[in-house]
């Protein structure tokens, strides 16, 4: 104990020197007509100088608000105390000018959407050349060159070129590695990046990742990460800090965090993640109810309403952020960590956090798939979890009456749909009166696939892959250009709107953006019960069905009369999936079901869908870009790549051992919320971006960017990915892949 | 009981708010909605009392619009004529009661009828899209070029002078209800991207099921807002029209062709002008204030209620 305390001071005293910025006792509150609305609360951190700090938490937890206090950006009417200190200068109300020649000099900024952080009628060389020109008295020669050698370190190719091109010429991760390249023209001390990666594609992400790292390198400057995404923190940073509720809850080297959190709410986020190096068995832990109003904070400890050890003390004292007295950080010298005896200090805002010492995300929270969000005790969740599965049960009861349904053990699963060689293709036409074709989409080219009984088939790719147009081809949402779709046998692409309508009982889908998928002037009774009286149900039947499926649903049934703006994210997912369960679907199409959701609440929903699918014998076709998600739910996968099916395998066959080198790459992009893991685990890395699909390359789509063809291969090799587009081959056991030249590797 | 307790606060937490709006049909909602928002109901009151004056007031007044021997001409407001009389010997208070009635069956009449049309002609055009909201919209274009007043001096020439006011308001619909329709398609095309639509179309619902039940209601606010213009706009083209010798004639009147006729007259004899000008200010604001109440009532995401 006495070498720990000396240590601390020791490292105290080295770095007292060495702080770029230090936050102290920062608080915002926005004034509102509710009253008062206090954003950020008591929020205090030093950063060294080349450090990294992450700053993780759910939306609305403050963390970008606090960053843009230091940056001086939030609006007037906001008002900020404590105080923000950069290289010694108090930078917090300082005057527009004063505090102008400090941001991008010593202090620069990274927004989430590079598309508006660039101004679209300007060029990009003189964008970059504008942040050099406004802090140096160079020329407008020198500042071009510096422009040239900043696109150069950001990795961007043929910079000379990319100089005097316009925003809208790029893509997005071009975009945002200029907005890093601005963010690094005057070598500033400290780089704030907010989100920068979340706008963008894993393969993308983890290319502008590796862009930011450089630009740590070149400039030295100290870097604040504010991000949702606990495999980013993970990877990129040294401390993090969790905030909730306005305030930083726990703070500490990114392993004592990771692998000993002693915040419940911390410990909670981690177990309410699905990760790629978890089993698929895991159930998630999602954290009870909803991060509390700030307008209407709790007395005591802010997550205390959530938190399943909070007693009395909690709902009374607000619990300081404290050094904690523990002897856990020997432990992390012999577990192998990288903590160093003296690692930063970790800190915890929590009463009990002695109590956390080793303890698991599933030992404190409950797995349960009913919705949590507006109950605030265990025993509740309890209470709801039993009439929902009084619910089920009836409802499974009237479900055997039906014919078909009931005989589900046999051995070989039936094939419920089958999609052979689709193809769509969306016309782009010319301008004007006449509207000429003058080209086409190739948004899906020759996708074959079928989905079996009560199975999770998940498709998965990056954005305009075509996996949510091979989603709305299957339910005949559009129409095909060439293939075939059948359910049961019966082929469906032909068939009319009238003669579909039958079949749509079966074939259900449920949407990515919880707002937009629900009509805001219905009512959420009349919601779920609209397919039933588009298929002539009687109104008085409808209703009562409906109350049975908020239930089913895990949701309150009184709350049927309310409009879907009266409720969160995640129970308006459920509320999504309870309208395409009240046909009784044996099919369900989810398109990113859970993408938009806070991860603490997405287990909730994750859990949901894996339980009405064990349930009811439902058969998932889910659509999805997150790897993770999909290990954990999925059976089989099929990896597509502009439009191209590029890989297919069982859930286990294709984590452990892809075989195509873009199901590599996306394996591999997928950031590990574990920080070891992270830094350890072999990378195969792509360039560039995804090609347009109005005109994908020669021969294998994937070839443009695709590692082994730039590295591995000989040019003869090489030809015959140019000339010759590579079948689906399958390697045994039904692992099928698309590549000439694959094999299998083991990645996590 | 505070609005705010119940639409503004608890509005992330459903739970807490369980008894308040539980048992409501949408209907006694909107109803609700309304009632709070209190420009509205004031002018509601206003409007009522204006019709009430327009159609009933003519029972209880001794003299209507037309020309009667015993009425001096010229005359200030006295006890014997309220608000004066003309040079023609009318009873200016008779002429108000039977103008506002007549022009608030033009107003209203157009204001529903083109409405309806082309709330209806531009959802269609813009759920469809493509060839069909080409063709559609080409219409609408050529009915949006065409002067109104040439169009009804052509129509109503023909069918000669002193048309009905039905006839009228048939005429002022035919080219006003363009503009509705380019409003509702706007809206509408960026309404049927959006994912409630296809939510609906995958569960086999059909075009006028989506097009009347999701696009319509949603497009409501553009739509009342679009309706109450179109009151003031109907006004007045009655009145230009009746200043032309098209629209309503001597002696059956209207508010606009009382203006029209006064208009010499507002410093010389001004009881012959603001009687019909004030009513008509009061029609035209009576009925924007009640369009804001109810786009705001319709629309359950609207949490605050202007007081």
């Amino acid at each position: 104990m006495t070498t720990e305390h000396m240590n601390e001071e020791h490292t105290a005293a080295a770095g007292a020197d060495d702080v770029v910025l230090e936050v102290s006792g920062l608080s915002v509150t926005f004034p509102s007509d509710d009253g008062p609305l206090p954003a950020v609360r008591e929020v205090s951190y030093e950063l060294r100088r080349g450090e990294a700090l992450g700053i993780v938490g759910e939306s609305g937890s403050g963390k970008s608000v606090t960053s843009m206090a230091i940056m001086g950006l939030l609006p007037r009417n906001a008002k900020v105390e404590g105080s923000a200190k950069l290289l010694g200068q108090e930078i917090i109300g300082l005057s527009d000018k004063r505090i102008s020649e400090v941001r991008g000099q010593k202090i620069a900024m990274i927004f989430q959407d590079p598309l508006t952080s660039l101004n679209p009628v300007y060029t990009i060389g003189y964008q970059i050349a504008e942040a050099v020109l406004a802090h140096r008295k160079v020329s407008k020669k020198a500042a071009m060159d510096r422009a040239l050698e900043l696109l150069e370190i950001v990795g961007i190719p043929s910079p000379e070129q990319r100089l005097r091109q316009y925003p809208h010429e790029l893509s997005g991760g071009m975009r945002q590695r200029v907005v890093i390249a601005i963010a690094m023209a005057n070598d500033p001390d400290v780089i704030i990046a907010d989100e920068p990666t979340t706008a963008l594609d894993v393969t993308v992400q983890a290319q502008v990742l590796e862009a930011l790292q450089k630009a740590r390198q070149e400039t030295g400057a100290a870097l604040v990460l504010i991000t949702h995404d606990l495999g980013v923190v993970a990877g990129q940073v040294d401390r993090v800090g969790v905030m909730y509720a306005g305030r930083i809850v726990e703070m500490g080297a990114v392993e004592e965090v990771f692998y000993r959190p002693r915040m419940p709410y911390a410990l909670g986020l981690l177990g309410s993640l699905p990760r790629l190096d978890g089993d698929r068995g895991d159930r998630l832990t999602p954290i009870l109810g909803t991060p509390p109003s700030l307008r209407d904070l709790p007395e005591g400890c802010g997550f205390a309403p959530r938190c399943p050890m909070a007693r009395d003390l909690c709902h009374q004292e607000e619990p300081r952020l404290a050094l904690l007295e523990t002897g856990d950080r020997q432990d992390a010298v012999e577990d192998g960590g990288s903590v160093e005896g003296t690692g930063p200090a970790h800190t915890a805002a929590c009463h009990f956090s002695e109590e956390l010492v080793g303890a698991t995300a599933a030992d404190l929270f409950r797995a349960t798939s009913v919705d949590t969000e507006g109950v605030g005790s265990v025993a509740e969740v309890e209470a709801a979890e039993s009439s929902v599965a009084g619910a089920r049960g009836e409802y499974l009861d009237e479900l055997g009456e039906e014919p078909g349904r009931a005989g589900s053990g046999t051995a070989e699963p039936k094939v419920l749909l089958t999609a052979t060689d689709l193809v769509k293709n969306f016309p782009i036409r010319s301008k004007g009166l006449l509207r000429r074709r003058i080209g086409d989409v190739q948004a899906v080219s020759g996708i074959s696939l079928d989905l079996r009984e009560r199975e999770t088939l998940a498709l998965v790719g990056e954005s305009g892959c075509g996996k949510s147009t091979t989603a709305r081809l299957l339910l005949n949402l559009i129409k095909l250009t060439s293939g075939e779709v059948s359910y049961l046998g019966r082929p469906l692409h032909d068939l009319t709107d009238r003669r579909m309508r039958p079949l749509r009982k079966d074939l259900q889908l449920v949407f990515q953006d919880p707002f937009a998928s629900l009509d805001p002037r219905m009512t959420v009774a009349d919601i779920i019960a609209e397919p039933m009286r588009i298929h002539g149900s009687a109104h008085r039947d409808a209703r009562k069905r409906v109350s049975e499926l908020l239930e089913l649903v895990g949701l309150n049934p009184e709350h049927g009369s309310r409009y879907p703006h009266e409720f969160s994210g995640g129970q308006r997912q459920r509320i999504g999936v309870a309208r395409a369960l009240s046909l009784n679907p044996r099919v369900l199409v989810l398109d990113e079901p859970v993408s938009a959701l806070d991860v603490s609440i997405q287990a909730g929903v994750i859990n949901l869908l894996e339980d009405l699918q064990d349930e009811l014998g439902l058969s998932y076709l889910f659509v999805s870009h997150d790897l993770s998600v999909v290990k954990h739910i999925a059976d089989r996968v099929a990896v597509m790549y502009l439009g191209k099916m590029v890989e297919t395998a069982t859930t286990d066959q294709l984590f452990s051992s892809p075989a195509h080198p873009y199901t590599q790459a996306l394996i591999s992009a997928i950031p590990l919320p574990d920080p070891v893991k992270e830094r350890t685990r072999e990378r195969i890395t792509v360039t560039g971006d995804i090609p347009s699909p109005a005109d994908p390359p020669s021969g294998c789509r994937f070839r443009t960017r695709c590692p082994k063809f730039a590295n591995e291969l000989s040019d003869a090799e090489r030809a015959k990915c140019v000339e010759e587009p590579p079948e689906l081959m399958d390697r045994g056991a039904g692992h099928r892949d698309a590549c000439h030249y694959s094999k299998v590797i083991e990645l996590i | 009981m505070s609005e705010n307790g119940m639409f503004g606060s608890a509005h992330r937490e459903p739970a807490k708010k369980a008894k308040n709006s539980a048992d409501r049909t949408q209907l006694q909602t909107v109803l609700i909605r309304f009632s709070r928002h209190r420009p509205a109901m004031i002018s509601l009151v206003l409007l009522a009392l204006i019709a009430l004056f327009a159609f009933v007031g003519p029972f209880f007044w001794t003299w209507d619009h037309t020309v009667y021997r015993e009425i001096p001409s010229n005359q200030p407001p006295s006890g014997a004529h309220p608000l004066g009389t003309s040079a023609a010997g009318h009873d200016v208070l008779g002429q108000l009661m039977r103008g506002a009635q007549q022009t608030l069956k033009v107003a209203f009449t157009v204001s529903l009828l083109s409405t309806a049309v082309g709330a209806l002609w531009g959802a269609t055009a813009g759920y469809y899209g493509g060839r069909v909201d080409a063709l559609m919209m080409r219409i609408v274009d050529i009915f949006l070029i065409v002067p109104l007043l040439v169009a009804a001096a052509a129509i109503a020439g023909n069918s000669g002078a002193g048309a009905s006011w039905a006839a009228i308001a048939l005429i002022i619909s035919i080219f006003s209800w363009a503009t509705i329709a380019r409003v509702v398609r706007g809206v509408v095309l960026s309404l049927r991207e959006q994912e409630f639509v296809e939510a609906a179309r995958a569960s086999g619902a059909s075009a006028p099921w989506i097009i009347i039940r999701h696009l319509l209601p949603n497009a409501a606010g553009p739509i009342i807002v679009a309706a109450t213009l179109l009151v003031a706009v109907a006004i007045l083209a009655e009145a230009g029209m009746s200043f032309l010798g098209l629209g309503i004639q001597l002696p059956d009147i209207s508010l606009g062709q009382m203006i029209g006729a006064a208009r010499t007259a507002v410093s010389t004899r001004p009881w012959l002008f603001y009687p019909p000008g004030v009513l008509l200010v009061l029609i035209c604001l009576t009925i924007n204030f009640i369009g804001d109440g109810l786009r705001d009532a319709l629309d359950p995401r609207q949490t605050r209620v202007r007081r």
